[in-house]
């Protein structure tokens, strides 16, 4: 199966890419942009979906500073 | 007193930690895929890139072969100690409290930087003077725990080293440059002791300290 993770920044920690995207954004010319924040994305094929919040877990996040979220299908 | 020091693909600060642990001992190089410490009194992880950084600092470093015998070591009460991208293995490997990010500048930075001994008693730094004079060369530096985690870092004597005051240019949550863990056995630090050990070429031999400290403590022990 297919499925995708989304790894971002916890809420309250600094997150200097997205603050750095943000003025890049203002610079452009696009206005209102706020609260940037960037993450990453995993895409993977998994045999067993069940196993997606243990790989998360151990690996593809670190719960400490990372938030992430499984979408599958 | 012998000192391991590993080396996983990527490492860069290795050769140097060697040299400086042969100044006040033995040397073990030990290699990221070994499964044996080889009776080492006490481990370093060294700076570098370790599997080139890949996911998170650290990420896939924590789970060589070699860390599941430093693992078991530091339970057992064994000195390990990680300098740099080795302080951010022992993050990952849960040895030590906390994680370290992308510094505020998102720049690399490489210069020497002053530090002040937070907890001058620890194994690792019972013979460091109080204000030190290291280099650090990094980009994800920024020491990050969770307030409630810092007041009890704070509280229990955790915090050993700071950036001196106006120092902190990695945006280090209370300018944390180095952590130990509970038991105090195992200790991380971003600046680099292992480059600190000639006056000549090192800016000062404040790191040589931290290196001598651990014989110290070793020896002491095993009195």
């Amino acid at each position: 199966m297919h499925a995708r993770v989304l790894i971002r920044p916890k809420a309250g920690i600094l997150d200097p890419q997205g603050a750095v995207a943000e003025r890049a954004l203002a610079a452009l010319g696009f206005e209102g942009v706020s609260e940037v924040r960037v993450g990453r994305l995993v895409e993977l094929e998994v045999a067993d979906p069940a196993a997606l919040a243990e790989m998360c877990e151990r690996l593809l996040a670190n719960p400490l500073i990372e938030d992430y979220e499984i979408e599958d299908g | 007193m012998k000192f391991g020091v590993i080396t996983f693909p990527g490492s860069c600060d290795d050769l140097d930690a060697q040299l400086a642990c042969a100044r006040v001992g033995e040397v073990v190089p030990l290699w990221h895929a070994d499964h044996d410490l080889q009776g080492v009194d006490a481990v370093i992880v060294p700076g570098g890139f370790s599997y080139g950084d890949y996911l998170r600092v650290g990420a896939i470093a924590r789970f060589a072969p070699i860390m599941r015998e430093v693992i078991d070591f530091a339970n057992e009460g064994g000195p390990v100690m990680g300098i740099c991208n080795g302080f951010q293995v022992l993050c990952e490997a849960r040895l030590l409290p906390g994680a370290l990010l992308t510094n505020t500048s998102l720049r690399f930075v490489c210069r020497q930087v002053s530090l002040d001994l937070t907890n001058p008693d620890t194994a690792f730094t019972r013979d460091a003077r109080a204000r030190l004079s290291i280099p650090v060369k990094h980009t994800t530096g920024r020491y990050y725990a969770p307030e409630p985690d810092l007041d009890r870092l704070e509280a229990s004597g955790q915090v050993v080293l700071r950036y001196a005051p106006g120092e902190n240019f990695n945006g280090s949550l209370h300018d944390i440059a180095g952590v130990r863990n509970e038991r105090g056995n195992v200790f991380g630090m971003m600046p680099h002791p292992e480059h600190a050990v000639d006056e000549l070429i090192g800016g000062s031999s404040d790191g040589l300290k931290v290196f001598e400290s651990m014989r110290m403590a070793v020896e002491g022990a095993l009195a």
